[in-house]
């Protein structure tokens, strides 16, 4: 009984997916075995230092891998109830865009430069919905004006180079939400922008996600940007899910090495700078080669614990506490 | 919809208030002034010759043959830049040359458009195997001698003004091919075509409103200096007999006959000459100043 309310509320449910890149000197196991759900109209938060598969997760979900050399290799990505993978390319075209929608990390490339602001958000209701012209436009005006933009009427023709960044993100926004999406996936959409930007930016997406209902995957490695918006975070390295918890969970109790490394690594307002001694703390190593992975725990060579039992053996993601799963030998 | 895009590009900050500054864009603009002004004498008299042109360039006079430029001792004041040797008017015959070359250059450039920069697109938009074959069809026209495989064409086709440019745009296009290629591939990089992809639009609409609209100004240049390219191609073709044939007033075919006298009477083949230089020259320093302009890295004024 209670599993069954789970799945009529899970949207997304990503189960055992692999992706990997074929390349000359090797296959890069750039997503490796990923679990997690979404679940309808909340937010789930995607952690990760740079290469650690989110952006690949991401793209996997809506089939824009780059292939050759990319291939999703196993698993399944239930959506509403059908895998997405089981879908012919037609079938997918009809879920971009409308269904799922991306925005994406560099708000200075991520608008083509010929075209007015007005002309690219309604491209989507051109295609989409079969508006004219004029009411592409119309359309266009009211989603500058519902994600904040200031005299949208004067905006509307306006090139993207005459937008700041924060404004540009917000087009962006406008142009992936046009058509109503049930998910939204923002890869690092506040990356570029100032501390200030980023703020508003979370609040517009927090705002639109109750306003329409929608689910949002939120990728960043920034846990600032997690703890604003998430509901849910999930954790990844080197391709792999580390843990999964509710954000209180991971801020209070981060089982996993790693999350703690991330947590620590955060500075503290009010520590004092000591001459001689580290002001920051890091997380010391490397992430792992994904072509040549080693045996064991990919976080061995960096864990500040490692035992034996680590380097020898791959940990499996275990739930230790309801909601709360760890891959890592000495979690519990 | 692109022109403001472009003109943004064009446009030049400057106070208002400095002339010395406007004084020095105008000497950097100095070749591309230069240019337009050749183009400008190039396009006009191309369009005018009927009205502009002295005599008709067929009107043979055996009395008048092989006379002078105006300057020199027995000239005709009907005849500014002497007459051939069948008593052709040498200037009328350039003018309308020059409708000849430009209808050549410009035809040619549109052929070579089309195919180049169609291979050029799918092969950057679909790579693997697509841009296999595409590529090695470029590097093998690539090696291959212009010459030869114009005469090649030529012979089959017959030398006639249409089948010279289609031989022009048949040898021409792989240029166009290796710069689309690489500027699809870059551009497909950008985060803009990956958005087009995540908003499910199609690969036709990705290409023509995405992909080629954001490499006009490099497809701009390109052509202009083709222009010229083909004008001399189509030059050297007529010289060596398989392009335009005589008595139709081409340039080349114009300095093949002024070869014969070039000993005594220079004037035959070097006014020709000249005249292909400067449309050359003219349409290369346009491409240059263009390609100043959209080019950001390169504009210092």
């Amino acid at each position: 009984m209670m599993n069954q309310k789970t799945t009529e509320q899970t949207l997304l449910s990503i189960k055992n997916l692999s992706t990997y890149f074929h390349t000359p000197e090797g296959v890069i196991r750039a997503v490796e075995g990923v679990n997690f759900d979404i679940l309808k109209g909340a937010c789930l938060g995607v952690l990760g230092e740079s290469g650690c598969g989110k952006s690949v997760t991401a793209l996997s979900i809506m089939q824009l891998i780059p292939s050759p050399p990319g291939e999703i290799s196993s698993g399944s990505i239930q959506f509403a109830g059908k895998d997405l993978l089981r879908f012919s390319s037609r079938q997918m075209r009809s879920i971009r865009g409308k269904e799922i929608s991306m925005i994406f990390q560099e708000p200075m490339t991520s608008l083509n430069p010929v075209y007015t602001v007005g002309n690219q958000i309604g491209e989507t209701y051109r295609i989409h919905e079969g508006l004219d012209a004029r009411q592409a436009k119309e359309k266009s005006i009211e989603m500058l004006s519902l994600v904040g933009i200031p005299s949208p009427q004067k905006r509307v023709d306006e090139y993207p180079h005459q937008l700041s960044g924060g404004m540009r993100q917000r087009v962006m926004i406008a142009m992936a939400i046009g058509c109503q999406p049930k998910l939204l996936i923002a890869d690092e959409p506040t990356t570029a922008l100032d501390v200030t930007i980023q703020a508003q930016i979370l609040d517009l997406m927090a705002g639109l996600q109750e306003e329409m209902g929608m689910s949002i995957m939120m990728i960043t490695h920034d846990l600032g940007v997690i703890a604003e918006i998430s509901d849910k975070v999930v954790v990844m390295y080197a391709g792999q899910v580390v843990e999964q918890s509710s954000i209180d969970e991971l801020f209070k109790h981060p089982l996993h090495p790693y999350s703690r490394g991330l947590l620590n690594s955060i500075p503290k307002l009010g520590d004092k700078f000591v001459r001689g001694k580290q002001p920051l703390r890091e997380i010391s190593g490397q992430v792992p080669d994904l072509i040549n992975l080693p045996s064991g725990c990919l976080f061995a060579s960096r864990c500040p614990k490692v035992e034996k039992k680590c380097l020898e053996n791959v940990p499996q993601l275990i739930e230790i506490a309801p909601g709360h799963d760890v891959r890592c030998w000495l979690a519990g | 919809m692109i022109k403001p895009a472009l003109s943004q590009s064009f446009s030049i900050s400057s106070h208002p208030s400095s002339t010395i500054r406007t004084l020095k864009r105008l000497w950097h603009l100095r070749l591309g002034i230069l240019g337009s002004l050749l183009i400008l004498c190039l396009v006009t008299t191309a369009l005018f010759t009927p009205w502009l042109a002295p005599n008709d360039p067929y009107t043979q006079d055996i009395t008048q043959r092989l006379l002078p430029p105006f300057w020199m001792e027995g000239s005709s004041s009907d005849h500014f830049l002497g007459t051939d040797h069948l008593g052709r008017d040498l200037l009328s015959r350039i003018m309308y040359g020059t409708r000849i070359s430009l209808v050549i250059g410009l035809s040619a450039v549109v052929l070579q458009l089309i195919l180049g920069v169609g291979l050029g697109v799918l092969a950057g938009y679909y790579r693997g195997r697509v841009d296999s074959a595409i590529s090695f069809i470029v590097n093998a026209m690539m090696s291959f001698p212009f010459i030869l495989l114009a005469l090649t064409l030529v012979s089959v086709l017959g030398a006639s003004l249409q089948n010279i440019i289609i031989a022009l745009g048949l040898t021409g296009w792989p240029v166009y091919t290796r710069v689309t290629r690489i500027e699809t591939i870059k551009l497909n990089e950008q985060e803009f075509i990956l958005a087009a992809h995540s908003l499910a639009y199609s690969s036709w609409r990705i290409i023509t409103r995405h992909v080629l609209p954001n490499m006009l100004p490099t497809l701009l240049v390109l052509s202009t200096v083709e222009v010229a390219r083909s004008i001399i191609r189509e030059s050297l073709l007529s010289f060596l007999g398989l392009g335009i044939q005589p008595p139709t007033p081409s340039w080349g075919v114009m300095l093949a006959e002024g070869r014969d006298y070039m000993l005594m009477h220079w004037w035959l083949a070097a006014f020709p000459g000249l005249a292909i230089f400067m449309a050359a020259l003219g349409i290369n320093l346009l491409g240059d100043a263009l390609r100043d302009y959209t080019d950001p890295h390169l504009r210092k004024y």
